[in-house]
């Protein structure tokens, strides 16, 4: 048996425009030895989750700068229920008010993390968050 | 879930889970395969491969959109397509990019896309490549698109692989088309200019023009290295002298310019494959050579299954004082339980 690969969606969603944040952590993800499926600029939910099926992934990373967080988030969790997906540990990285970040994460995103917070606590936590999975 | 049966009824969930299976090797893994083999054979599989940067998953894109929207009096096909990307030798990681240039399909229930990183294989295909391409093909994809950064070995790879090979060249390169062309000769079934907005496209097609006429007068052309040596052995059972000229198809794919000539020029590669008596040749070698890696692999792991680390060891450390030639180390190796 090979050894088993974590496997990250990241998605920019929405119409902001760059996606610099997401490609730093996209690459940061590769260095920890994940497999990072890059999907780019404005995807929409929909997009999102049926990537995330056809790519078995066990993470979907959201880069969310556009303030819409309240109306992605939930939409993108509701998808991957509705494939049969709810395994898959949502993050987000963003500009995201305090107030929101409980209510994120209450609605099942694992983690939320603002400008600032260093690629190694993500991995560390995308690590934590699947290890139930990986064996 | 029984991952096989629901693959053969088409379940996108049931797929994706076994491509995970086959590429961590798992025992669902091969037992999934074993189950679904009978109901593969049936898709058309188009390598795609060339230069990074090129414009292969821009040209998979547009290629797909076309099989998906054929002229009016054509059946629609369903589009798999798996992109191969190489994994970091340092990490192990990867970052698979190709889908940010296949937006246009999502949404269609008829295309299924599957990045894949190579894990460690040398060259552009990953060891469960033609698993994912089997999974595909069982549930009912008839046009599977294979691409893979063309680098060397990695292009005749691809071309065992698959039925079609298209090598993507773009104008601009500079003089990598004179270093590659030979490989390009000798794998390509369509060469595909993209970028021919870009200034420099008539010198690259004069270019790969003369290379290809070079060649052809060189030898009576086969399309794979392989193919010179299958041909001497039967050639009573050759069953039609049909040639196909590799052609250069100029595309731009970022507006799909020249995307509805190509797709025709796959789709008479196809034909010909069929009529000429090729596809059956090209199938039995692409399976032999999938027979032949695995059971390579099989032995070096029964092998490595038998052997002792420490005596493996002693060995090594005996060739590397120059006691013993490499060529004597693997005959003790091979019967490891006769020395001491
Ligand atoms: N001008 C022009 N640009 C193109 C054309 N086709 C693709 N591109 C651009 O070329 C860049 C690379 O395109 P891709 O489709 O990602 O190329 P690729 O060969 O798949 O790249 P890798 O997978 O990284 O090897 C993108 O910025 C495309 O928009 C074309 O016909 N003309
Ligand atoms: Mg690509």
């Amino acid at each position: 048996m090979t050894e088993k690969k974590i496997r990250v969606l990241v998605a920019k969603p929405g119409l902001d425009g760059h996606d610099r944040g997401a490609k730093v952590v996209a690459r940061a993800l590769r260095d920890a030895g994940m497999e990072v499926i890059y999907t780019g600029l404005r995807q929409t939910p929909e997009m999102i989750a049926e990537a995330a099926l056809q790519e078995d992934v066990d993470v979907v990373g959201l880069s969310i700068l556009s303030g819409a967080h309240m109306a992605l988030a939930p939409k993108v969790l509701e998808l991957l229920k509705t494939n049969q997906q709810e395994h898959v540990r949502v993050f987000i990285g963003g500009i995201i008010p305090d107030e929101d970040i409980q209510a994120l994460k209450d609605m099942g995103v694992v983690g939320v993390y603002g400008p600032g917070t260093t690629t190694e606590e993500i991995i560390g936590d995308i690590r934590k968050a699947i290890s139930g999975r990986l064996n | 879930m029984n991952l096989a049966a629901s693959i053969l009824e088409g379940n996108r969930l049931a797929i994706a889970r076994l491509m995970t299976q086959v590429e961590n090797d798992t025992v669902e893994g091969l037992a999934g395969l074993e189950a679904i083999f009978p109901h593969t054979g049936q898709a058309h599989l188009i390598g795609v491969t060339g230069a990074p940067g090129t414009g292969k998953s821009s040209l998979v894109n547009q290629l797909a959109r076309c099989f998906r929207h054929p002229p009016p009096g054509k059946e629609p096909c369903r589009v798999g397509i798996i992109a191969v990307d190489p994994s970091s030798p340092f990490s192990g990681g990867a970052i698979l990019g190709d889908r940010i240039r296949m937006r246009d399909l999502a949404g269609d229930p008829g295309v299924f896309i599957r990045s894949m990183a190579t894990r460690g294989s040398l060259g552009g295909i990953a060891k469960a490549t033609s698993g994912l391409i089997q999974i595909l093909d069982a549930a009912g994809y008839q046009t599977i698109f294979i691409e893979t950064v063309g680098a060397g070995q990695a292009e005749v790879d691809i071309a065992r692989l698959a039925h079609t090979t298209l090598v993507v060249e773009a104008p601009g390169l500079g003089d990598d088309i004179q270093a590659i062309k030979a490989g390009i000769l000798e794998i390509a079934d369509i060469l595909v200019l993209n970028k021919a907005d870009r200034p420099g496209v008539e010198s690259a097609e004069t270019a790969l023009r003369s290379a290809l006429r070079l060649a052809s007068s060189n030898e009576t052309r086969s399309q794979h290295p392989e193919y010179i040596e299958g041909n001497q052995a039967d050639d009573s059972t050759v069953t039609s002298n049909k040639v196909w000229s590799p052609p250069i198809i100029r595309t731009i794919a970022i507006d799909g310019n020249g995307i509805e000539v190509l797709a025709e020029k796959i789709e008479e590669h196809r034909c010909f494959l069929k009529e000429s008596g090729e596809w059956k040749k090209r199938e039995k070698l692409r399976l032999q050579s999938e027979v032949d890696a695995l059971l390579q692999r099989t032995l070096m792991q029964q092998w490595r299954d038998k052997m002792s680390v420490m005596l493996y060891e002693k060995i090594l450390s005996q060739v590397t004082n120059r006691k013993i030639s490499t060529t004597n180390a693997v005959k003790l190796l091979m019967n490891g339980d006769n020395i001491q």
